[in-house]
């Protein structure tokens, strides 16, 4: 095969070689080699492996022994993966509360005050602190003895509660640390959505006399339905992505309460006390699958829309 | 893209005791310390050279500066050799030392001694340096031979020990009008007259989980004696059984009274001594590491003091832990020679003496013929396990059973500490585990 | 516009408006302004319990001149800076091409190319994690930098492609013809009309990524150990270690590690915005 580059540009009058006569069918090809040959060997291919590496006994060293469904049934039956699945489950649905408190904020900001571009940098730049920083910043604001969290509840004559070390609230409280720049995600795309909103159905609606709630609720959310999407995919994939902030925040703990399953899978393939990399390949396909009910879900609406243009 | 060779001799002036890579390359001070330096007149006189790859968990400050110290000692003696050090979080390098085994094997890398190598041994990571051991001047360690050797051979070397024990707040005690206690009651008297009088009994912190495994095993191994420990470690005898309910009813009467401080399960081993060095916990049961934060915290000896556990059963011997610590070759070792001839460095009786130090680790030497330094824990914790520790003397709850036992085991023991009430299910969960993880 | 713009109601509900304002941002950013506080205090506030009160001196230069002089701190950065920006231009000219492959060009298994590429963007990394350990290993390339970039640049290649497709999709599409019926190569379509055209999407996608592969913890952590290769997300838990219990250190450390991102926004503010809100609006 020619490589483009060598064409040289006058040929258009010569006799057409074979590469410029398929030019339109070859060329797409060709750009696309790179990308999805890398796409392939990192991401498509290890989805398979991990799948196949699932259905083994292997420490990473010598060689995968194959066990059948030995891994998964030995799932079954472990405590700390329903643990990790219900973490996982409430992760899910509460994450998504990010999203109406993004459209909140959003609500709240969307005005034209003096220095308002400043304030929504100010309220969305959390988001761009990473996680590990963002689990430090909690694990302190958290903490028993001089976390500002306990001080102001003190303020009310509550607590001290140590959040991150008592299995009840622990979860909660990662989750809310997860939530903060989940939010301000939501809340830059319910802004940008804001913005294209179609003042004249909502002045339309306005004689009509719909006003506050159900102007809201009937005029605004259907037309920022693009941004409620993408905020929807962002904030599920965020949620069954909580790795970083558990593993900095509690190690899982106390008492392996915290965990959710990518944390679990990591714990049992790679720690001190694993290399169970069967076992922990048999955690990742569960959540894979979880993953994949919304992967579905997403190329699904893609799709609707592609057939739709 | 290896930045690795990249020569790095500014550090080792100023502020090299921060830094985690050294590179030491001393050549222009080689000769002269040689001389100076007898300490490895038995390093068979061979001529180093190559790299030589460390990894180290000693990243506490003490431990740190201890083991950039050797390096710059070893550096000086072979200064053909490229001495790489990387320092990593002890907690991390936890979780990171498979990974690095079996990955990026460096020349040496730090761990503990008994069941915690057994991983690494069956995987074949370790290399067998029984031959190091049969050198004549390894006579000298042949009390921690025991724990060093599986499978009839050495895969290691210990570089320091030290006792487990009672450190406590004498000043407090003075206040208080208490003794040091030598039962279970006296305990239980002592600590509730500290309760009475506002303060916490015992500090602890149990984010890492293995601080708890230390009150379970001076618990176990006093009320039910060093050998069945030993068993139950092992996996010979059941968690849900009479005489390990035992010992968790007594751990219970310390719980119910509240002797430990709140919210543990948030702090790390370090983050617990505040509460003792603010005097709003009396003591800690620690090993004698604490000793150098907690005088760096401002503890003199006039502050500070130590005690034996008591005796729970007086028919029952006393029995202590005295975990060691230890360098291994890694089976995937560029530079053996060069490791070997580090270990044989580090158990020399001279920087035995000097690394175990008060002013350094403080802890105590693994060379018989290295002196204890004259320092009051180390004399008081030398004594007590050569001659009051007649039952034997364990590893740590998390280097005696098997690791992902150990790890099952210690979330439970939090648990526990936590929630007393969940013992039944705790005790089934650990049989579970145990069933799988021993039968193996 | 909604809700209704203020300036149409009352006096008072301005006036209370603009106070609400900086009192909800204190609230909104109060973790972080707490680790602030923390950075400038002296070590001694910590353990004589004066947490929340008044610095007891101002220790500014002397705590982050720790971090910077006496800690592995600016080697960590250094290493991010090698693994964020190889990778950032990686995933640039990678999606350039597969975004412009999918975007103009119609075959028949277009779709199916993109949704391998969108749905691999979002499977969750526990999946990949054995295999792509294993692979790098295989390659000689575990705890180098490089092995770090490699993979980034693959997994990213999947939300770039989707980025750029999507953008160059709403190009006007005449605009190509013509320069087909010009006789023009396509690689030159490509080069001379297309790439132009991307600038605004290339660029809000490099600050995307820079800020994504910046933030990276796990793969830093399942691929790199040591000072020499981890970037500062996985550098800050040895730092820690090095000063467990002395916060206004850790705090310190902290703000360093999150600054980077944090500037590459405020001075990249609009495409970082453009990029992130893209689909955001139809």
């Amino acid at each position: 095969m020619t490589n483009p580059v060598a064409v040289p540009q006058t040929t258009a009058e010569r006799p057409r070689s074979w590469y410029k006569r398929n030019e339109i069918a070859l060329t797409p090809w060709l750009f696309l080699i790179p990308g999805v040959l890398f796409f392939l060997v990192y991401v498509i291919f290890p989805i398979f492996q991990s799948i196949s590496i699932s259905f083994t006994e292997w420490d990473g060293l010598g060689q995968a022994e194959p066990v059948g469904l030995e891994n998964y049934r030995e799932l079954f039956d472990d405590d700390a993966f329903y643990t990790s699945l219900r973490n996982n489950i409430i992760w899910l649905f509460l994450y998504l509360l990010a999203i109406p408190a993004g459209l909140f904020i959003a609500l709240f900001l969307n005005q034209t005050v003096f220095g308002i571009r400043l304030y929504k940098s100010l309220f969305f730049f959390p988001f761009v602190i990473s996680q590990v920083v963002v689990g430090l910043v909690f694990s302190w604001f958290y903490d028993p003895t001089f976390g500002l969290f306990n001080e102001i509840i003190g303020w009310f004559g509550l607590g001290p509660v140590n959040v991150l070390g008592d299995e009840r609230y622990v979860t909660y409280g990662i989750i809310a640390a997860g939530i903060w720049p989940q939010t301000a995600y939501c809340m830059i795309l319910y802004l940008t959505g804001l913005n294209a909103v179609d003042p004249e159905q909502v002045e339309a609606a306005r004689l009509d006399g719909a006003k506050g709630w159900r102007m809201l609720w009937y005029v605004i959310i259907p037309q920022l339905k693009p941004a409620t999407f993408i905020a929807f995919v962002v904030t599920i994939i965020g949620a069954l992505r909580s790795f970083d902030l558990i593993s900095i925040m509690t190690n899982g703990g106390p008492f392996g309460e915290s965990r959710v399953l990518s944390f679990y899978m990591f714990e049992v393939a790679l720690s001190e006390y694993g290399f169970r990399m069967g076992y922990g390949a048999a955690i990742a396909v569960i959540l894979f699958l979880i993953m994949m009910i919304f992967i579905t879900y997403f190329l699904w609406s893609m799709y609707r829309e592609e057939r739709g243009r | 893209m290896k930045p690795k060779k990249k020569k790095n001799t500014k550090t080792l002036k100023g502020r090299y005791s921060m830094r985690s890579i050294l590179k030491a390359t001393v050549a222009s001070l080689g000769l002269l310390s040689l001389a100076t330096t007898g300490a490895l007149a038995d390093a068979h006189g061979e001529k180093l050279t190559g790299t030589l790859k460390i990894s180290s968990d000693m990243s506490n400050p003490a431990p740190r500066a201890v083991m950039e110290g050797m390096v710059e000692r070893f550096g000086e003696m072979h200064p053909d050799l490229d001495i790489e050090l990387t320092v990593t979080d002890r907690e991390a390098w936890k979780t990171q030392i498979r990974n690095v085994l079996s990955a990026n094997p460096p020349d040496v890398a730090n761990w503990y001694a008994a069941n915690r190598m057994r991983p690494y041994v069956d995987a074949g990571l370790f290399m067998d340096i029984s031959d190091v051991w049969e050198d004549e001047s390894m006579e000298a360690l042949a009390s921690t031979k025991g724990a060093m050797t599986l499978d009839g051979k050495q895969w290691g070397v210990p570089y320091t020990y030290y006792q487990w024990g009672v450190y406590y707040r004498k000043d407090i005690y003075e206040e208080l009008g208490l003794e040091e206690p030598k039962t279970f009651e006296e305990m239980k008297a002592n600590c509730q007259k500290i309760l009475d009088a506002g303060k916490k009994c015992y500090t602890i912190g149990t984010k890492f989980l293995w601080t708890a495994g230390g009150w379970f095993d001076y618990l176990n191994m006093r009320t039910n004696g060093y050998q069945f420990h030993a068993d139950l470690m092992a996996g010979k005898h059941d968690w849900d059984s009479p005489e390990v309910r035992q010992t968790f009813a007594n751990w219970r009467e310390l719980l119910d009274m509240g002797a430990f401080i709140d919210n543990h399960t948030s702090y790390s081993w370090q983050e617990s001594l505040p509460f003792l060095v603010s005097g709003d916990a009396a003591a800690i049961l620690k090993g004698n590491f604490a000793v150098a934060p907690l005088r760096e915290a401002g503890l003199d000896d006039d502050k500070l003091d130590f005690y034996q556990f008591p005796a729970i059963d007086e028919d029952i011997e006393l029995a202590e832990d005295a975990p060691t610590d230890t360098f291994h070759i890694p089976a995937g070792a560029e530079n053996p020679e060069a490791a070997k001839a580090f270990l044989r460095f580090v158990v020399s009786a001279d920087n035995q003496t000097l690394i175990n130090n008060g002013d350094n680790l403080g802890q105590l030497p693994v060379n018989a013929n290295s002196s204890v330094d004259d320092d009051k824990f180390l004399k008081e914790g030398f004594e007590m396990l050569s001659s009051n520790s007649p039952g034997g003397v364990a590893q740590f709850f998390d280097r005696d059973a098997p690791a992902e036992m150990a790890k099952v085991g210690m979330e439970g023991l939090q648990e526990f500490m936590v929630k007393p009430d969940n013992l039944d299910k705790i005790l089934a969960r650990l049989d579970k585990a145990a069933k799988r993880i021993y039968d193996k | 516009m909604f809700p209704k713009p203020i300036e149409k109601s009352s006096a008072g509900v301005r006036t209370a408006y603009k106070a609400m304002l900086p009192v909800a941002l204190l609230i909104w950013l109060m973790p972080l302004l707490a680790i602030m506080v923390f950075s400038v205090k002296p070590g001694a506030d910590f353990t004589t319990g004066n947490y929340w009160g008044i610095p007891s001196s101002f220790n500014l230069f002397e705590n982050y001149g720790k971090v910077f002089f006496e800690s592995d701190m600016p080697r960590y950065l250094l290493n991010s800076l090698l693994i964020t920006v190889p990778t950032v231009i990686g995933c640039m000219i990678l999606s350039a091409m597969t975004g412009f492959a999918l975007g103009i060009y119609r075959f028949r298994s277009n779709l199916w190319i993109f949704f391998m590429f969108v749905a691999g963007n979002f499977v969750p990394f526990q999946i990949l994690m054995v295999p792509v350990r294993d692979l790098t290993l295989d390659m000689g390339l575990y705890n180098t930098i490089a092995g770090l970039v490699l993979f980034h640049v693959a997994f990213q290649t999947g939300f770039c492609t989707l980025f750029m497709r999507n953008f160059i999709r709403a190009l006007p599409f005449p605009l190509i013809e013509a320069a087909r019926v010009e006789g023009v190569a396509e690689w030159r379509i490509f080069l001379y009309v297309v790439l132009p055209l991307m600038k605004p999407a290339l660029a809000a996608m490099a600050v995307l990524i820079f800020t994504f592969i910046w933030n990276d913890f796990f793969w830093a952590i399942v691929l790199t150990q040591g000072v020499e290769t981890q970037p500062v997300t996985a550098g800050i838990t040895s730092f820690n270690a090095q000063y467990r219990a002395a916060y206004h250190l850790m705090s310190a450390g902290s703000i360093v590690a999150a600054l980077p991102p944090v500037l590459m926004f405020f001075l990249m503010q609009k495409h970082f915005i453009a990029g992130l809100t893209l689909g955001a609006v139809k």
